[in-house]
């Protein structure tokens, strides 16, 4: 029981779903050691050797209808409790803050309203919070074990997940529908701040990520595709992934697929930019072409200019 | 006019020189028995196939971060391993084999009502696994999608999916022509006299299983078909890019997926049936009971589908419909343990090793069918749905509940099916390292999932480390324990001692024909009288 203790009240759902959850494990064990043990008896007792003859029993009705009835009653108990304990995810209350969560293979990115953009989901404690869940291309699904929630994100489909986070402190979130090759990779950080800190840091938006900027553009660059989960397809030590690696890339002669016919040419920033922007134009290669989508719209000018930066490094 | 040969009654199946020679004597027969062997042979082969890409994943999985094959690799040995355990070995499981084998001689036929749609249907078969095991050898990737196949992903993924999907498919007719065949021969062919309610519990389960892969198979079927027109000309109908929806796309899997797993189950709670009153020498405690349970799994385990979609995106009402129909079918099957442990009370117990078999399927089945109930609960399905947890559970009912109980059977048909018996030493020692090695390997991945660790992970956090080490060290003394069973029972066809006809005092009509049986089975139809029946001790 360690486990479901270790979480207590980390979110409003836990005390419903641990409650079913003890239920019909305990449940579950009484059947499983008192069956265990009467079989075990039985194979003991009626032993070929202390019983060399059989009474022959062919049934018992009463027997029949004690065992169907206490079962099913017992299955409803069960029954009810796991709707109790789920009930009240179905429906996020209207004043929540929402947070749009942006799964794609693979990493999640978290939106707020105000446009801050963040790689680590932060909310303020003892308040609803309703993620809206899209996704750019096949089924995730949001998993935060403590708070006892999961909901699968659909391309196509509109979803939520609801919670007040009540206890400070850093959660773990994973993708739980099996996405691809970095499915295992594709985890993210909760961290639960009491409201005062989290609004402080709301309302700061000079900033895309939480750490404070630093001056050099190559830091910033690998942090940017470090958030943004470049990373899982791109190695940077020259070892083929998905993608093409980053090691010595910029300035090299690179052969790609343009339309189907075959060029060559010096990889240069405007290069680096349309593999961001329009990563199907020009496919290197030996890789498959639409496993990468655009990141318009998730990256600035500036930011592909550091990333470029940083890019330059990888000699 | 056709002159019939007779065949002398007293050459057996195995001995038998028919009109062709060799392996022809075999890949040609539309006998039974051996169709039934060719099935052993062949599930076999994939099996060790299977349990080789369960040992490379549980070996990946002993340390976090990659141990011996990368990520790509790794999600395809899942893939390959999930297809052949799932549509090669655990669906046909029992039915093809012991089903096969026995069905015909328990009720006193000659044969399957169609032998040579039975052949057909093991050719459907290899041609199935050729397929399957194509997409890993040629083609650019070996399959990722894992075996449910879940749109979108499989659409995306540039792997060799089409020949995995389309083996699949074959697959899906060899179940369906060996259901269509067993009900046609439980209707027609039994003997005189043997009523309904006088035919034993094994062929009863075949009876409830055959109607659900007449039923539901061709739902998977014309799902795989659609997968396939996707892909190659994208017709929309699951990918949301082109206006379709994923979620269709669970919903048909499912509504096969899940009575199939009644298919892997039903045979084997049927084998079980005949196992305990045979070594308890004792009337079978219930047995209408038993019946009303078979067909009730069977008619509501197609309704119950949604509970593997929880997460995935239906009504409220939906969600809880179908939670409270999973609470229902798990009633019958409680009622078959009871029945099976009241067998067991005032009976003269001989613990033979299909006994021990038995015993031990009841004890992890009981396992496997309680954890089922935390899924179907909506809570607590949230909270582990797609975790290790699921696959914990779903090890213990499909591979305990199949696994333990086609070894059972083995040990308690193999007498009859090769007319030698085995070493009984060490078929113990087999089955006790087993049975260690299968609860250390999966015991603790409900620990795993309660913890929180998703499942198909190729690589973890930290905190799952310790629970992995002792789930790989588990595989390692089970496969020693499996290995053990399969040595010695192919060494006891060659050289174990000659079988008696009935070395168990068994009460069923297979225990009244020569070890190993005739070609036809039976010389004279036998007739079931009024006191006659098949647990009569």
């Amino acid at each position: 029981m360690y486990i479901l203790l270790s979480t207590t009240n980390a979110s409003n759902f836990v005390t419903g779903v641990d409650k079913a959850f003890i239920l019909i494990l305990g449940i579950s064990f009484a059947f499983l050691i008192g069956l265990t043990f009467t079989m075990l008896y039985f194979i003991y007792k009626y032993n070929n050797k202390k019983n060399p003859q059989a009474t022959q029993i062919k049934g018992s009705t009463k027997l029949e209808i004690i065992w169907t009835v206490i079962p099913t009653i017992l299955v409803l108990v069960m029954f009810y409790y796991g709707w109790a304990g789920w009930a009240p995810m179905r429906k996020a209350p209207d004043d929540s803050f929402n947070i749009q969560v942006t799964g794609r293979m693979w990493n999640f990115t978290f939106q707020y309203e105000n446009g801050k953009k963040t790689d680590t989901l932060f909310v303020p404690m003892n308040k609803a919070v309703k993620l809206n869940l899209v996704s750019l291309d096949v089924i995730h699904s949001l998993y935060i074990p403590s708070f006892r929630v999961k909901e699968d994100v659909v391309p196509g489909r509109d979803k939520f997940v609801w919670f007040i986070p009540q206890r400070e402190g850093i959660y773990e979130l994973f993708c739980t529908e099996y996405c691809g090759m970095n499915h295992s990779y594709m985890y993210n950080w909760v961290k639960v701040m009491p409201e005062t800190d989290f609004n402080k840091w709301y309302v700061d938006t000079t900033k895309r990520v939480d750490v404070a900027a630093v001056d050099s553009p190559t830091e910033n660059g690998k942090r940017i595709m470090k958030n943004i989960g470049c990373f899982a397809c791109h190695s940077v030590d020259g070892s083929k992934l998905v993608g093409p690696s980053f090691k010595g890339l910029y300035g090299h002669q690179a052969t790609v697929i343009s339309d189907g016919n075959e060029r060559e040419f010096t990889v240069d920033d405007e290069y680096i930019k349309r593999s961001i922007f329009d990563p199907n134009a020009d496919v290197v290669k030996g890789f498959s072409k639409g496993l990468m989508l655009s990141y318009t719209g998730q990256l600035s000018e500036d930011d592909v200019k550091q990333i470029t930066e940083y890019l330059k490094t990888l000699k | 006019m056709q002159t019939v040969t007779q065949i002398p009654h007293d050459v057996s199946y195995l001995d038998y020189k028919g009109k062709y020679k060799g392996i022809f004597s075999w890949i040609f027969s539309t006998d039974h028995k051996r169709i039934s062997l060719l099935y052993l042979y062949s599930m076999l082969t994939m099996f060790t196939v299977g349990v080789l890409l369960g040992l490379a994943m549980k070996l990946e999985l002993i340390a976090p971060g990659k141990t011996i094959m990368d990520p790509q690799t790794y999600n395809a040995v899942f893939t390959v391993h999930g297809v052949i355990m799932i549509f090669m070995i655990v669906i046909p499981g029992l039915p093809a084999v012991f089903g096969n084998f026995m069905l015909p001689i328990m009720i006193g036929a000659k044969d399957v009502a169609f032998p040579k749609v039975n052949l057909l249907s093991w050719y459907f078969y290899v041609l199935g696994a050729i397929l399957v095991i194509s997409s890993v050898l040629f083609g650019n990737g070996t399959p990722d999608t894992g075996w449910t196949f879940y749109a979108p992903y499989s659409f995306k993924t540039g792997t060799n999916l089409l020949p995995a999907i389309f083996g699949a498919f074959i697959l899906g007719f060899s179940s369906i022509l060996t259901g269509l065949n067993f009900i046609v021969t439980i209707h027609r062919m039994r003997a005189p006299g043997m009523t309904w309610m006088k035919m034993p519990l094994f062929p009863w389960s075949l009876y409830g299983t055959a109607w659900i892969q007449l039923l539901a198979t061709p739902v998977i079927g014309i799902t795989l078909v659609l997968v396939a027109l996707e892909r190659i000309f994208g017709i929309g109908v699951f990918d949301p890019t082109l206006g379709g929806d994923p979620v269709l796309y669970q919903h048909l899997f499912w509504i096969y997926s899940h009575p199939a797993v009644y298919v892997m189950i039903l045979p084997a709670m049927g084998a079980i049936s005949e196992i305990i009153p045979t070594f308890s020498q004792k009337h079978i405690f219930g047995y209408r009971a038993i019946i009303a349970s078979t067909l009730a799994i069977a008619f509501v385990g197609y309704f119950v589908w949604g509970h593997h979609m929880f997460t995935s995106g239906m009504s409220g009402t939906a969600q809880y419909t179908f939670s409270i129909l999973t609470f229902l079918v798990a009633i019958p099957s409680a009622i078959k343990v009871f029945n099976w442990i009241s067998t067991m009370h005032k009976a003269s117990i001989n613990p033979e090793i299909p006994f021990l078999w038995a015993v031990t399927f009841i004890f992890v089945f009981m396992i496997g069918g309680l954890s089922g109930l935390v899924l179907g609960a909506l809570a607590t399905d949230v909270y582990v749905h797609d975790t290790a947890f699921v696959v914990a559970h779903f090890h213990f009912i499909v591979f305990g509940g199949v696994g333990f109980s086609f070894f059972g059977a083995i040990h308690y048909w193999f007498p009859k099916m090769f007319g030698r018996m085995y070493d009984k030493v060490w078929a113990k020692v087999g089955w006790a390292f087993f049975t260690i090695g299968f609860l250390t390997l999966y015991s603790p991945m409900f620990y795993l999932g309660m913890l929180g660790m998703p499942r198909r992970y190729y690589d973890y956090l930290p905190e799952f480390h310790a629970a992995n080490i002792l789930s790989s060290l588990g595989s390692w003394v089970m496969t020693f324990g499996l290995l053990i069973v399969v040595i010695n029972l192919f060494r006891s066809v060659k050289i174990g001692a000659i079988a008696e006809i009935n070395p168990w005092n068994g009460k069923t009509l297979e225990w009244t024909v020569p070890s190993p049986p005739p070609v036809e089975n039976f010389e004279e139809i036998p007739v079931y009288g009024e006191k006659d029946g098949p647990y009569e001790y």
